[in-house]
């Protein structure tokens, strides 16, 4: 039985600059991925169409693009797995990145990113004769990590490399996290000092799309917030993305919940004039509508039952 | 249809306008309250960066409660019910070791968790429980000729694996299916289901604010004149710091932001002070005029 399939593709004209979209309908069979459609596309119907694949089975990560809106292996993404079964399909670019022309994307700064948190190990002392030995049990965390392709899926999705490009972006900070969890490197507060600055580990909004769009299950986002967890343990506890969350933790420890005017006070510092001063505009709106949080904040009843889990948990870790 | 409430903290701190309204169009939408009595916070994910187990015995802990009244919880809050969730998730999947353990920590206060109760948030509950058509004829005041625009939050979109898309299919555009079946013509547009920003406001503001700048005005140049959503902590940034994104794009964007109850308050026809609409940053007089109710 074959399947109808209208692509609804995203065009891109370097000679002309010009951006349009275009509508391909074929026959395609039952079992094919959005790149054989795309392929049957470039070879019957429009040999100008712009796409980069090698492997097609999920392994060489070239083939990362939109699909309906998110960005994924066009190779690993069968049409009938779609929306509305694979008749209506839209496909773009990834995103975050420059189009060079249609469906590839120049991969330059993704590149560079990756080797700005230097992916190579760092290990210290006299090289052994042999290779070097690690226990199994401390390398399988990095297994996850490891998986990961370079396809770009999870940067053509992050929610911060919209807005600012100098972030490291989910791929970079996920390999940063695979030789900083290993045990034969010996540069892990190093790394954790370089990502610990602007546009590192404090900069991801935790939005999973990044999660979402891993067509490995690499999870980056679970990897920033492993490198965060390192980066306090280590001593890196003073910028503010590290003291907001040291003082989450300290609120809803003592409370049971949350307190949103003791929240930025401690995130900021109680005597940090400055950022306290442009917090001002914001509570002062909040407060006309009447909608500033309690001064007083109460402790949720029984809170005593909040610290002991505290308590025990962290010291189980 | 009985719950037991978790009203999250933002509900009764930045956002106090959302409780009441949630309260009420529960009420009349036929839910059942017990508000939990207890329950913590859910870690928020901000907990969860530092140690996922304490979080998860948080969470088992409130599930137990909820357990306890032999009810499943009801949230109001896209945060609150993706950490919730994934929380449930992990519970399931760890094996019963994982789960055992937590369970002896809940046992120095005589409590259980059982696996059995789980969350779900007020908008799954009106499409998957009170009905579509339920809520269809309930509308007194179709929103006639309001357009507005989804904005959902992470955490209930994503991961998908933990919230049950599989199985519940409609869970994708339920917001949308709600904006419908009350009279008002839906803006679809790309930004609905990313991240408003918030987690990192008071780490990188600038980027906070240029998402919010983002969403806000997509959303009204495709036409919107309010925007609503089901997270409180997106209510926060997208209403609170839209005076910044203007400010950041030298235009007044002027988008008001509605929280889910609220928008299906007025079509259900309660009272726009009862609400809790006056107590915005961005006015909502204009949309209240639009659909001809006084402020
Ligand atoms: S979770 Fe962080 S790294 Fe991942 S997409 Fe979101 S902002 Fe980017
Ligand atoms: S983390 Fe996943 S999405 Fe990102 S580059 Fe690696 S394989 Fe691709
Ligand atoms: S073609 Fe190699 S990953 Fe898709």
């Amino acid at each position: 039985m074959t399947l109808q399939t209208t692509l609804r593709v995203s065009r891109f004209n370097p000679e002309e600059q010009r951006s349009y979209w275009q509508e391909y309908t074929l026959d395609v069979e039952p079992q094919y991925t959005v790149l054989d459609a795309l392929i049957k596309i470039r070879e019957y119907e429009d040999g100008s169409l712009g796409l980069r694949c090698s492997c097609r089975s999920s392994i060489c990560g070239s083939c990362a693009i939109r699909i309906n809106g998110h960005a994924t292996l066009a190779c690993k993404t069968k049409l009938r797995s779609l929306a509305s079964g694979g008749r209506h399909v839209t496909v773009e670019p990834l995103g975050n990145l420059p189009i060079i022309k249609d469906l590839v994307v120049d991969m330059t700064s993704h590149w560079n990113k990756v080797m700005a948190v230097k992916p190579w190990l760092q290990p210290q002392g006299p090289e052994p004769e042999h290779e070097y030995i690690a226990p199994n049990e401390t390398m399988l965390h990095l297994a996850g990590v490891m998986s990961c392709i370079m396809c770009g899926a999870c940067v053509g999705d992050c929610t911060v490399l919209q807005v600012d490009p100098n972030f490291l972006g989910p791929a970079a900070l996920a390999k940063a996290y695979r030789f900083v969890g290993d045990p034969r490197d010996a540069a892990g507060k190093e790394r954790l000092k370089a990502l610990n600055r602007y546009g590192g580990i404090w900069d991801c909004t935790r939005c999973y799309e990044c999660v979402q769009a891993c067509p490995k299950g690499v999870a980056p986002m679970e990897r920033i917030m492993a490198l965060r967890d390192k980066a306090i343990e280590v001593g890196f506890d003073n910028t503010y993305g590290a003291r907001h969350t040291i003082a989450f933790g300290e609120i809803l420890e003592h409370a049971g919940r949350l307190d949103e005017l003791r929240l930025p006070i401690k995130t900021f510092g109680m005597f940090n004039f400055i950022q306290m001063l442009q917090l001002l505009p914001v509570g002062l709106r909040a407060l006309m509508r009447g909608k500033m949080p309690p001064v007083f904040h109460k402790p949720i009843p029984k809170a005593e039952n909040v610290r002991r889990i505290f308590k025990k948990m962290e010291s189980k870790r | 249809m009985k719950y037991a409430f978790f009203p999250g903290c933002v509900s009764r701190g930045g956002c106090p306008e959302l409780y009441p309204a949630a309260l009420e169009v529960s009420k009349r939408l036929g839910i059942e309250l017990e508000e939990m009595v207890g329950a913590s916070c859910t870690g928020a994910g901000v907990l969860q960066e530092k140690n996922q187990k304490l979080g998860d015995t948080l969470n088992a802990r409130n599930f137990a409660l909820a357990e306890k009244a032999g009810l499943p919880i009801m949230t109001i809050c896209s945060t609150c019910q993706g950490v919730m969730s994934q929380a449930y998730k992990r519970l399931q999947d760890e094996g019963p070791a994982y789960l055992a353990e937590i369970n002896s920590v809940l046992a120095e206060e005589g409590l259980e968790y059982k696996g059995t109760s789980e969350a779900k948030h007020l908008l799954w509950i009106i499409v998957e429980d009170v009905g579509i058509e339920k809520l269809r004829a309930l509308v007194v005041r179709p929103l006639k000729g309001l357009k507005v625009a989804p904005f959902y939050g992470c955490y209930i979109v994503r991961p998908t694996k933990s919230l049950d898309f599989e199985e519940h299919p409609e869970r994708q555009t339920s917001l949308e299916t709600v904006i419908d079946a009350l009279g008002a013509e839906v803006v679809d547009f790309p930004g609905k289901t990313r991240c408003c920003g918030f987690p990192i406001l008071t780490i990188n503001e600038r980027n906070s604010v240029s998402m919010v700048a983002n969403h806000t005005s997509d959303a009204k140049s495709l036409g919107a004149d309010a925007m609503v959503t089901p997270c409180p902590l997106c209510h926060l940034n997208l209403d609170g710091y839209q005076p910044k994104a203007s400010a950041m794009r030298h235009t007044k964007i002027d988008l008001p932001i509605l929280h889910l109850p609220q928008l299906v308050g007025l079509a259900i026809g309660l009272d726009p002070k009862a609400l809790g609409l006056s107590r915005h940053i961005i006015p909502t007089t204009r949309i209240l005029s639009k659909i001809a109710v006084p402020a």
